[in-house]
């Protein structure tokens, strides 16, 4: 068996945020690969999803924040000029903790997207984009008879599997997740943990987490963030059995603080 | 990096952990003092004690048991990580090795009611040496285990090959005093298992040790060079022509 080495999907270097005076992020580096669901974990405050948010520039709606260093995509810096931020988050989708479908039907929800990108010439495609999203999203058996009834009228892990059916439906290359299951119950967690693991290898994904087992049971490599930096970033069965750092043994053995 | 001093910010696994150790030592210390007595026993050939040392093996067993209870429910209850989870995992093998020790021990002492008493025999002068250090690797193993000492844990393994070279010794004089007197073959086979389970403790002791030596450093001790016994191909059968 050869071992292919791919080129990092993205890629950041030193990166440096700051909300006005305040620096949330000290120096950040990381590599994100195809292959591998990356985990980011870490105490509230630790600048975990401020970091996430810079990966798709969400941190662009906030008129106080800054972001210094070099973030990039198939090679291409995206705080460039000349990147165009809205295909920017086409292809780096992001899902958040609390379900936020569209107040209109499943099927608008997921046709949203590629409605605006034009990337459904015409119905028929349309369809077929809506059906294979949804079945990725592992939502299609149980809406394919209701596609006009609206997206908020599902229970909440059904909003938050149509939310991802709505980030894949624009044929993303990332997919970045913020507490994606912190607002579900534990089935319906169990069911965005298997979509994820389904989704491996197709998008490169990136999870932020509180829930520790969570990202044992679904990353291959998680990064554990403290006071703004980033303190360990390892394999997941290295990171949760033998800890090279003391501050991230503390954290995730429960002795933090 | 040495073993974490800060507390569990929920202390009940402090709590739980504490528990734990306390019971491992427990079932050491009773290991150590039933390979003592078995051999006590057979030296004095003190019958009441030999009973005792059986008998005391029940509470080995027992608290195996209990061992085996507390480490699943921790683990399922608390959901340890790093060198929680290493030393949970240590102390679940720990027990299951100690409570062999206890075995061994036990079946010393059981041996003892078997040997005639007023057969002397010399090839097996050696055996309460052998039993000294073989209790000591004992003590050092739980020593290590009790101070999350890897240094000790690794000198364990090391002095095991003390205990080996007490075997191979008293197996060569044992069968070359067998054949050279084969009335006393039954008492010297029972001295010549006896030495076995005794070789048997010391390499469980240094299981004990591996254990320790992972659960502190969370890497596997290396392949060390074992203590050939007299079972291997061996250029020096001299002893026992």
């Amino acid at each position: 068996m050869t071992e292919t080495v791919s080129a990092p999907k993205m890629s950041a270097h030193d990166v440096k945020v700051f909300y006005g005076d305040k620096q949330a992020i000290k120096g950040v580096s990381i590599d994100i690969d195809m292959d591998n669901v990356v985990a980011f974990i870490g105490p509230s405050g630790c600048g975990k999803s401020t970091f996430l948010r810079t990966l798709n520039r969400m941190n662009d709606t906030i008129p106080t924040a800054r972001v210094e260093g070099d973030i990039t995509l198939d090679g291409e810096n995206i705080y460039s000029s000349k990147m165009d931020v809205v295909q920017l988050r086409a292809r780096v989708g992001m899902v958040f903790q609390k379900p936020n479908p569209f107040p209109k039907s499943i099927y608008d929800n997921v046709a949203y997207g590629p409605r605006i990108h034009g990337l459904a010439p015409n119905k028929a495609e349309l369809d077929q984009i809506v059906e294979n999203s949804l079945v990725r999203a592992g939502l299609w058996n149980e809406v394919k008879d209701r596609l006009s009834e609206s997206g908020t009228a599902l229970s909440g892990g059904q909003q938050q599997r149509l939310c991802i059916a709505r980030a894949i439906a624009v044929d993303p290359e990332v997919i970045l997740m913020d507490e994606p299951c912190s607002a579900l119950d534990p089935i319906a967690t169990a069911k965005i943990e298997e979509l994820i693991h389904e989704l491996r290898g197709r998008y490169a994904i990136v999870i932020v987490t509180h829930n520790m087992q969570q990202a044992a049971r679904v990353s291959q490599k998680t990064a554990f963030f403290h006071l703004g930096t980033m303190v360990e970033y390892g394999d997941t069965s290295d990171i949760f059995t033998n800890p090279r750092e003391e501050r991230t043994r503390d954290y995730i053995t429960g002795r933090y603080g | 990096m040495n073993h974490s001093q800060n507390e569990h910010t929920l202390k009940a696994f402090d709590g739980d952990l504490i528990t734990l150790r306390g019971l491992i030592a427990e079932i050491g210390g009773r290991a150590e003092k039933a390979v003592e007595g078995a051999m006590t026993a057979l030296a004095t050939n003190d019958l009441d004690l030999a009973r005792q040392v059986v008998e005391g093996d029940k509470r080995i067993d027992a608290l195996e048991e209990q061992i085996d209870r507390m480490v699943i429910q921790t683990i399922a209850l608390r959901a340890p990580m790093a060198d929680d989870l290493r030393e949970l995992v240590a102390a679940l093998k720990i027990s299951g090795v100690v409570e062999r020790i206890g075995d061994y021990a036990k079946n010393i002492a059981k041996r003892v009611a078997l040997i005639d008493a007023d057969q002397h025999i010399e090839a097996a002068r050696l055996l309460p040496a052998m039993a000294d250090a073989t209790r000591q690797l004992v003590d050092d193993a739980f020593t290590a285990f009790a101070r999350r000492d890897a240094d000790l844990a690794v000198a364990v393994c090391a002095q095991d090959k003390t205990v080996d070279d007490f075997y191979n010794s008293i197996f060569r004089a044992l069968i070359a005093h067998m054949i050279e007197n084969p009335e006393h073959v039954g008492a010297g086979t029972h001295l010549l298992f006896i030495a076995k389970n005794l070789e048997r403790i010391g390499d469980h002791a240094t299981n004990v040790s591996e254990m320790v030596y992972f659960a502190v450093t969370g890497q596997s001790m290396n392949e060390r060079e074992r203590g050939d016994d007299a079972l291997a191909p061996d250029t020096d059968r001299s002893g026992a022509s």
